[in-house]
């Protein structure tokens, strides 16, 4: 009978992270902000098809980085959670901190059970009546979450980019101003990003109904201009 | 209440029925083995839904009684509903199935536009109600009849259209007007009279009050406006800019203008 080679617990979770961690850092980054005018969400991403961002339900919104198929599976399911709770409790009962619990469980558990973690980082955003109610919940392909206040991001160069956009953050942002700040923290100094190589959509502050709205490029333009 | 998962060759797709259907509840069926319906027992019944098409899209609209027998159990039912942005479902029959048929239609088309990150074809819209009619067979054949209407705005071929069905779940797209529910032969009858394609959005929405207000003044079942409580039929618009609820205000002064009408003609004696 062959022996399996000992690895011991911290080299076999270091291994998974690393290569988790390579596979999110190839890809683009998103950034999140929440401002007085919602939740502004704008990803780098010459597609306009393969989407960083979408749709969950009435006051949620998604984002994802790293491999498509797989974030995409995590929105599908979390839609699916969504419209499943809505329709047999209320549209009201569906809130954005049980859903990033689950996946939180979802990614925790591939993380440590599965042969290979998801190479994925994930942010469930949602937005109240007024700025107060604003909610973030990033979660990591190790299933670990944090509650982001006020801006997020997710990525590969999510250090670099969070620094530049903490420095011209502030609540009171208006769409346009969080959408230029999240573009200029998202390209960086030494070059331009334009309206054809951004993806961007927003959580409006409304008192009922589908909240959540994609940008088309002329209006992204209209707004960085 | 966990995250769903499937295996590739279980999973449901865009659907929200199929995702139900794979998903265990406790919601029981509205079909029970062995019985008939009993006089015993009365449904709630929705009455006089219409629709008809003018120049720029379709106008949906519906009366608000709801009875059960000879009494009237809801005066302010809502009947006529937004299936989704650009289209609009209203209801006659067994309110309860009907409205359970419409909210589960309403999310049906919302999963989809999610899922897939765009909305079905007005047609593809249209094949899923059939398709939930025909599910509903057994129910409609114990008593429990629910017949919609459905009416929207094709993005595509940039026109309004209208589809009328029937309890198997038959589809059968109109030209030009629609009527469903115990008042329709009023209303249809009156719309008949009046209708063209090229009404404006003015006429066509006289044209559904005096409908829905003669159904009323001829069928028991359909609720005439109330001045009183101030409950009005419900009447939308859907165009290129989507579906429109009118206001009750201008709902309101539509009907003291058509009252006004009949009275100095004599008409309402």
């Amino acid at each position: 009978m062959n022996m399996p080679f000992y690895v011991a617990p911290e080299q076999l979770m270091k291994d998974r992270a690393d290569f988790a961690q390579k596979g999110i850092a190839r890809g683009r980054s998103v950034a999140a902000v929440e401002c007085a005018d919602g939740v502004v969400l704008c990803a780098e991403n010459p597609s306009r098809n393969l989407r960083k961002v979408s749709e969950i339900y009435d006051r949620i919104a998604f984002a994802g980085v790293g491999r498509y198929n797989e974030y995409d599976q995590l929105r599908i399911a979390g839609i699916r959670h969504a419209d499943i709770k809505g329709y047999t409790y209320s549209r009201d009962d569906v809130d954005p901190q049980a859903l990033a619990n689950q996946y939180a469980q979802m990614l925790g558990q591939i993380f440590t059970h599965e042969t290979k973690p998801l190479e994925v980082e994930i942010l469930v955003a949602s937005i109240g009546f007024d700025t107060e109610g604003d909610r973030m919940f990033h979660i990591r392909y190790d299933g670990s979450v944090s509650d982001e206040d006020g801006f997020a991001v997710l990525g590969g160069q999510a250090e670099s980019i969070r620094e530049r956009l903490a420095s011209s953050y502030n609540e009171n942002l208006d769409f346009g101003s969080a959408l230029q700040a999240s573009v200029s923290a998202l390209a960086g100094d030494d070059r331009t990003l334009g309206a054809e190589e951004l993806e961007v959509a927003v959580l409006e502050r409304a008192d009922g109904g589908r909240c959540f709205r994609r940008l088309e490029n002329d209006e992204i333009s209209s707004l960085l201009s | 209440m966990t995250l769903p998962k499937f295996d590739p060759s279980e999973d449901p797709g865009p659907s929200f029925s199929g995702l139900m259907g794979r998903y265990p509840t406790d919601h029981g069926s509205i079909v029970a083995d062995g019985y008939q319906q009993s006089d015993a027992v009365e449904i709630t019944h929705g009455t006089t839904v219409v629709a008809a098409r003018y120049q720029d899209g379709v106008i949906i609209a519906g009366d608000r009684r709801a009875t059960s027998g000879n009494l009237i159990s809801h005066r302010n039912m809502q009947k006529v509903f937004p299936a989704d942005k650009w289209s609009g479902v209203a209801i006659a029959g067994a309110a309860g199935p009907a409205l359970e048929m419409v909210k589960m239609f309403q999310l049906q088309l919302e999963h989809y536009e999610k899922v897939e990150g765009r909305p079905l074809s007005l047609e593809g819209k249209a094949n899923q109600l059939s398709q939930m009619l025909r599910g509903h067979l057994p129910a409609a054949m114990q008593g429990l009849v629910v017949v919609p209407l459905f009416a929207g705005f094709d993005r595509r071929r940039e026109v309004g259209r209208l589809f009328a069905y029937d309890v198997t779940g038959g589809r059968y797209e109109e030209e030009d007007y629609i009527a469903s529910g115990s008042g329709s032969l009023f209303a249809r009858t009156v719309i008949k009279l009046g209708h063209s394609d090229s009404n404006t959005k003015d006429e066509a929405i006289d044209l559904m009050i005096k409908a829905l207000f003669t159904a009323a003044d001829d069928d028991s079942a359909t609720g005439g406006p109330d001045s009183m409580r101030g409950i009005y039929p419900i009447v939308a618009s859907i165009t290129s800019d989507g579906y429109a609820e009118l206001e009750e205000d201008d709902i309101a002064a539509r009907f003291e203008r058509l009252l006004a009408e009949f009275t100095s003609r004599g008409s309402a004696k």
